[in-house]
């Protein structure tokens, strides 16, 4: 898996909450027995119209989308089927992170084991992104896993004209909003998951140098019963 | 010190404390299927690694499978799927039940069935559903594709521990009332995500008084309040179930009486501590009916359609856009929605008393005019019970098709399909969006309420109906 330390790239937000795994990968794509492939169809029945054209309305279709690789939604992402399909689909679209407030359990593990960065926020946090990307239309943001920090990159500055009499001379006519440069998020993320992800490690290699662990608890271990033979 | 059921089921299973706090955890029985698993498999032999206790491992073939003329798989993907399972249990040395055996059926029925499910022991298998086998004081619980190669590889997972959640139903529902309305109430009062990062354990008067499978349904939905598992105490009707003889993987004789003694263990000490509680009175609830796309979107079948305002925890654009893909209209009757499919089946509900519920409704009635009713069992076992008592003959005859054993309508994987805009009373799981078939509109129900639904055109309240 490939180790994930920090990545910048276009926001693009789903404004919808519980979006469970049935509308991230629809069940047609299932019978793929490859990993590839997934990309093209991930929100397939929201995102392209009967006669297999995209859908203008689905807004991760909105052209200032293009390219996006974190993907900003509402809580409980995830939900529903185990099928990690789900989350090649959502990889092979482009996105590296998903940041929402919360994800369902079995889509969280299946993301972690694929370098897919789930990202937890506050639902305030959340709104807070979901109103920067109605603002700014190429917003991007930083990821950085190391700090446990999302940082969104405002334009540095907002600037309106306005209509001037004549008779007064201010040469350019415009007001300008001195922003701060950039809004950032601490996340929380658990130690384990964090050193598998940055390091980009083999999971199953990893409980393999255990082996010699696990064959003593086996020798133990009653598959049937439990540990202790029965019990008593 | 005091422990509750996962606790107890938990500590006995830990190989190893990792040094960041997770656990290596070791899994007692691995299902596995046709749609998880060629990835994993792929995986394996990529890495040159085999399955270290194929003994542990069981397959069967279920999602993809036709339900009328099973020895033909018309769609190419489909059988490619199917026959990849076959080639990879072969090559791995795992014993298959496929289509031509008697005790194929969907992996969540078959693992009861064949007594493969023992209280105090880990399941695992690559299917949200996992969870129904909690039912037997079992901790089970789903995993995607990577968790089924590394089970695969090491019989093992890391997982973070979860925390506890008691639900206690106290009091008894009254007639018409099924474990399916406990679990959809559940979900509606706690939302699809009321359950995250828990395992739940299901406890109470209404709790205890429940069949085997009637609690198989309960813990079945677990996942659809976002629980990461669900359980009951094992007891006599525990016990009953698995003594029953017809269960080839239960222990027999001696070995069940020790078995026994070890499973008396298990139940939760009195004063063990949850992280969470909630108590729901058994005897207020009444028949339920999902109206919108997830399963949290229920009401009582004596409720009306909601408005969007008035949904708590699902904000106004949630619930416009549930209803606008439900064709729904704030306000309507329940009982005055009309159905056009009616589907019983399914993990949560093709059980053999699921089926004897259905059929004594169906009895020496007929379906409405233009109703298509497909009655699909579990397994091949529910299947030839259901013969052998003739229910079948009853289905038939108030028009119903009678069906061989898959997930079938559940989730549409097969031909068993909606279409778009057709309203389905279905006893399954998920009504989310195009579950059932692009367009496709679900309302989750018993299998009680699902017969009726199947003979009145309309949904009923089967407390007043006759």
């Amino acid at each position: 898996m490939e180790p994930f330390k920090t990545h910048r790239g276009l926001v693009a937000t789903l404004d919808r909450a519980n979006v469970d795994t049935d509308q991230i990968i629809p069940k047609q794509f299932l019978k793929s027995i490859l990993k590839t492939g997934f990309g093209e169809h991930l929100f397939q029945d929201w995102r392209y119209r009967a006669d297999g054209t995209p859908d203008p309305a689905f807004e991760l279709n909105a052209p200032r989308f293009t390219g996006a690789s974190i993907l900003v939604t509402r809580k409980n992402f995830g939900c529903g089927s185990s099928r990690e399909h789900a989350v090649w689909a959502v990889q092979q679209a482009g996105f590296r992170i998903v940041i929402a407030p919360s994800f369902a359990d079995i889509f969280h593990t299946n993301s972690t084991k694929n370098g897919l960065l789930t990202v937890e926020l506050q639902e305030a946090e959340v709104e807070e992104i979901f109103q920067m990307v109605g603002r700014y239309t190429g917003l991007e943001a930083t990821v950085d896993l190391e700090h446990q920090r999302v940082t969104l990159h405002l334009p540095e500055e907002l600037s309106f004209h306005f209509e001037m009499d004549g008779t007064v001379d201010l040469e350019h006519q415009r007001v300008t909003l001195h922003l701060p440069e950039e809004l950032s998020f601490h996340f929380e993320m658990d130690g384990g998951v964090k050193e598998h992800l940055v390091l980009g490690l083999d999971a199953i290699g990893l409980t393999l140098q255990h082996d010699a662990t696990i064959t003593a608890f086996e020798r133990r271990h009653d598959p049937q019963m439990g540990p202790q033979r029965y019990g008593v | 010190m005091s422990q509750t059921l996962f606790e107890k089921i938990w500590t006995r299973h830990v190989v190893e404390t990792l040094p960041d706090g997770t656990a290596l955890l070791y899994i007692d029985r691995h299902l596995v299927h046709e749609v998880t698993s060629p990835q994993a498999f792929e995986g394996l032999r990529l890495a040159k690694r085999r399955v270290r206790r194929p003994e542990l491992t069981i397959a069967t073939m279920d999602h993809n499978v036709p339900t009328d003329d099973r020895t033909v798989i018309r769609d190419p993907i489909s059988k490619a799927q199917i026959d990849a399972l076959a080639a990879n249990c072969r090559e791995f040395g795992v014993t298959l039940y496929d289509l031509a055996s008697d005790r194929q059926g969907i992996v969540h029925i078959i693992g009861p069935e064949l007594g493969l499910t023992l209280p105090g022991t880990t399941i695992v298998c690559g299917d949200s559903h996992t969870s129904t086998h909690g039912a037997f004081g079992t901790l089970a619980f789903g995993i995607g594709t990577s968790e089924v190669e590394h089970v695969l590889a090491t019989q093992c997972l890391t997982q973070k521990r979860p925390k506890t959640f008691q639900i206690e139903f106290t009091g008894r529902p009254g007639p018409g009332v099924t474990a399916k309305d406990l679990i959809l109430k559940l979900i509606g009062t706690i939302g699809t995500s009321g359950g995250t990062g828990h395992v739940f354990e299901y406890a109470g008067e209404a709790v205890r008084r429940l069949s085997m499978e009637q609690r198989m349904t309960i813990c079945n939905m677990s996942i659809e309040a976002g629980a990461r598992a669900g359980m009951i105490a094992p007891d006599d009707t525990t016990f009953q179930y698995l003594a029953a003889g017809k269960r080839p993987f239960a222990p027999k004789g001696a070995a069940f009486d020790q078995a026994v003694a070890f499973w008396k263990t298990l139940p939760s000490d009195p004063d063990a501590a949850f992280d969470k509680t909630l108590t729901l009175d058994a005897a207020q609830i009444a028949p339920q009916v999902t109206w919108g796309t997830n399963p949290g979107m229920v009401v009582d079948v004596t409720g009306r359609i909601p408005v969007p305002d008035a949904v708590p925890g699902a904000s106004r654009r949630d619930v416009e856009q549930a209803l606008a893909y439900m064709g729904l209209t704030p306000g309507t009757p329940m009982t005055e929605i009309a159905v056009d499919t009616v589907f019983i089946g399914s993990c949560t509900n093709a059980r053999i008393e699921d089926l004897r519920a259905a059929a004594a409704i169906f009895k020496g009635r007929k379906t409405a005019p233009r109703v298509r009713v497909l009655v699909v069992p579990g397994s091949q076992q529910v299947r030839a019970q259901a013969e052998q008592e003739g229910l079948h003959t009853i289905f038939q005859q108030a028009g119903c098709e009678w069906r061989q054993s898959g997930c079938s309508m559940c989730l549409g994987m097969n031909p068993d399909q909606l279409k778009p805009g057709e309203r389905c009373a279905s006893t399954s799981n998920r009504n989310f969006e195009g579950r059932q078939g692009k367009g496709g509109r679900t309302h989750l129900v018993s299998p009680e309420m699902a017969a009726a639904a199947a003979i009145a055109g309309h949904f009923v309240d089967l407390r007043t109906w006759s």
